[in-house]
């Protein structure tokens, strides 16, 4: 087992698909919360004429493989001659995909909120703005985040895909080295591992958080 | 604003290719979810056994399968297991790594309808004289699997999904090779990949109508 | 005959049977009385050997209950038991819940189970709800399947534990009855309930549980007419 041409170096390569990894991943989850917010709100909230749409949209995101994704998004790019680096490009269909998910979650979370509740609110004088600061967003966070966590390591792990695109993420990192070194199951292991570090701890608490909210 | 001229009859004259491969993928998918079934179904009698090593292994498989990315799996099934001597064609290997993944999401789906189950059906069916087997399968595992129909749905669009990583290890005859093989000789990307979209598509809405319907037919309690 | 010797039985640190004596032969209708949290219920699963003892023992026919040698799903055939919840199999019919365990457990063909089945249905006033789901039917109806379910086993003793307490007032006097026409049978019978005027009129002893101790037992007459223990004066105070 460790008798390996694995050196320091090579691992410092593997941390920086690692870190590649998270880049990719911090970046879409936070455009698209901010994105899937606004769709979720804007389905709950607004009539047909708007939520059928987005709806529908959105759901093309869920039904076709994120791969397939991917390479539309770069070939879009290319055909409307944006230049856009692969590292833009993945973030971007990343982006539309997380949100696609969260618009949902977010949807979810606030058909949670009891309409006696927010009907209170408003009786109490509050504006449709100070209701969904104050009442709702509080209550359909809590109710949402479970599920949150749970996609944004979903994305962690899809991330893996936009080595299609030729960004060296981790598992293309390792795929180098395996290709270099000739010893795949030991470095597909670390990287695997790598993978399992980041996402066990955080599922283990999606899952506490879900079982504690979940009993009052 | 933009000088690129889309090509779709070029696109349309490989319809029938590409439909060739969406068999392929969705006899993959079929494929996976019948294994990942049988698999999850032993994973659940594992971690019910009371022994640890087998509630061990099970539950090593679930958070491994949960926790590291689809096509990680399909990786290791490619490259990994060369080192044990065993080289899987890119169709193995992608069948073995979606089944490898659904039986890990599908024995955790299990798990949770369980815990909807309450105890007092085993006791009946024990003090009926049944086995704990006998209790389980009779009892116990058809409610588990009505519970668990409508996540295993999702799973199966999953299944479909993940065909496509299979590109990535050199399969080229379901949907996303076939539509690659194309790509490479005519360079026409978007119009061959957004076709292979709207294939994609469709063939995940019908299945998951397919699953409501048979829902509605299976269920009737 | 079902033999109880100085059963013991803890839960932790909390001993929720103190040594209980107990003899039911042939024929008789016992019913057991008693606050909550007395033992009662431990002692029926005990029993039928769903729940394991500390100490003492309990022969059935012969057979100890908790030797190691015994096989519990035979012994349990002999032991129908019908519990509080219905415990209905929810995605069976009304004639699947009582004809799986014949078929399955005895190995009876479905025509044997079948005929079987619709004569205890038909016995409990349920014969026109063979194909539906337990789901559509009242809490009285679905404890009649229990009850129905247990009988298709063709068992030598019946448990039945508070088989009424679940149950909206209204429907309690359907169930008494079907316990009521078994007893008339020549059923052996041991019955927790609540139900004073019912075990008075059905039971040939009464058995009053206090603590984890059988405090009396005796005729219905005498146990209701003139107790002796002073716990079981202050319960039947408090239950009229
Ligand atoms: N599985 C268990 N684990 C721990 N404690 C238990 C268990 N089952 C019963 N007990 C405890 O044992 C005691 C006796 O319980 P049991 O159910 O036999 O009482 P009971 O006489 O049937 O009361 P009730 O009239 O409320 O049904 C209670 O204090 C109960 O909390
Ligand atoms: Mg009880």
């Amino acid at each position: 087992m460790f008798d390996t041409a694995l050196t320091l170096a090579d691992l410092g390569f593997l941390a920086k698909g690692a870190a590649m990894t998270l880049a990719v991943t911090a970046v879409s989850v936070l455009a698209g919360t901010v994105l899937g917010v606004v769709f979720g709100v804007i389905r709950n909230q607004a009539g047909p004429y708007w939520s059928m749409p987005i709806t529908f949209l959105l759901d093309i995101f869920r039904s076709v493989p994120l791969l397939i994704q991917l390479v539309l998004g770069n070939a879009l790019q290319s055909i409307l001659k944006l230049g856009w680096a692969p590292f833009t490009t993945s973030c971007v269909v990343l982006s539309l995909y997380t949100a696609a998910y969260c618009t949902e979650i977010v949807r979810g979370g606030i058909s949670a909120v009891p309409a006696t509740t927010r009907r209170a609110a408003r009786s109490l004088g509050m504006t449709w703005w100070q209701d969904m600061r104050y009442i709702v967003a509080p209550l359909a966070t809590r109710v949402s985040l479970p599920a949150w966590i749970g996609l944004t390591l979903g994305v962690m792990k899809d991330s893996a895909l936009v080595l299609w695109l030729g960004l060296i993420e981790l598992l293309r990192a390792s795929q180098i080295l395996v290709t270099r070194l000739q010893e795949p199951l030991f470095i597909l292991l670390i990287c695997g591992a790598i993978y399992f570090i980041i996402s066990f701890p955080i599922a283990r608490l999606g899952g506490y958080l879900e079982r504690r909210w979940s009993n009052d | 604003m933009f000088s690129y001229n889309f090509h779709w009859n070029q696109a349309f004259k490989a319809l029938p290719q590409m439909l060739e491969g969406a068999l392929v993928t969705l006899q993959i998918a079929l494929l996976s979810m019948a294994i990942g079934l049988a698999v999850a179904l032993a994973l659940t009698l594992f971690r019910l056994s009371g022994n640890r090593i087998l509630n061990g292994f099970a539950t090593a498989w679930v958070e491994v399968a949960r926790n590291t990315p689809a096509l990680f799996q399909i990786y290791m099934a490619h490259f990994g297991l060369g080192n044990f001597g065993i080289h899987l064609s890119p169709y193995t290997a992608l069948l073995v790594g979606i089944a490898f993944n659904n039986a890990g999401y599908l024995a955790e789906n299990f798990r949770g309808a369980l815990k909807a189950i309450p105890d007092t059906q085993t006791r009946a069916g024990r003090s009926l004289g049944m086995t704990p087997l006998q209790a389980f399968r009779y009892i116990v595992m058809p409610q588990m699997l009505r519970i668990a129909f409508l996540p295993a749905t999702n799973q199966m669009v999953w299944a479909i999904l993940m065909t496509s990583l299979g590109v990535t290890v050199g399969m080229n005859t379901d949907l996303a090779g076939v539509t690659q093989a194309l790509n490479a000789v005519s360079f026409r990307t978007f119009e061959f990949f957004a076709l292979a979209a709207v294939i994609y598509y469709v063939i995940a809405k019908a299945v998951t109508l397919a699953a409501r319907l048979a829902a509605t037919r299976m269920f009737r309690y | 005959m079902i033999e109880i010797e100085n059963v013991r039985k803890s839960f932790g640190s909390l001993e929720v049977l103190k040594g209980i004596n107990l003899t039911v032969q042939k024929g008789e209708v016992l019913t057991i009385i008693g606050g909550s949290g007395s033992g009662k219920s431990t002692l029926l699963t005990c029993i039928n050997g769903l729940e394991t003892i500390d100490g003492g023992r309990i022969v059935v026919d012969g057979t100890d209950v908790h030797a190691k040698a015994t096989d519990l799903n035979k012994l349990r055939r002999k032991l129908g038991i019908v519990f509080q919840q219905f415990n209905a199999f929810p995605h069976l019919t009304v004639l699947e819940n009582v004809m799986l365990a014949p078929v399955k457990v005895l190995g009876q063909s479905k025509a044997e189970a079948e005929a079987m089945a619709v004569k205890q249905l038909t016995h409990v006033g349920l014969g026109d709800k063979l194909k539906v789901y337990p789901n559509r039917m009242s809490g009285g109806q679905q404890q009649r399947m229990a009850i129905a379910r247990a009988l298709a086993m063709s068992p030598a003793y019946m448990l039945f534990d508070e088989v009424t307490s679940a149950l909206d007032p209204q429907l309690v006097g359907e169930v008494l009855d079907t316990l009521r026409m078994l007893a008339s049978e020549g059923m052996t019978m041991i019955c927790v309930t609540h139900e004073m005027k019912f075990a008075r009129e059905v039971s040939d002893r009464v058995a009053f549980f206090h603590k984890g101790v059988m405090a009396e037992i005796a005729p219905p007459e005498q146990l209701f007419g003139a107790p002796k223990d002073a716990d079981l004066q202050t319960f039947l105070a408090a239950t009229h």
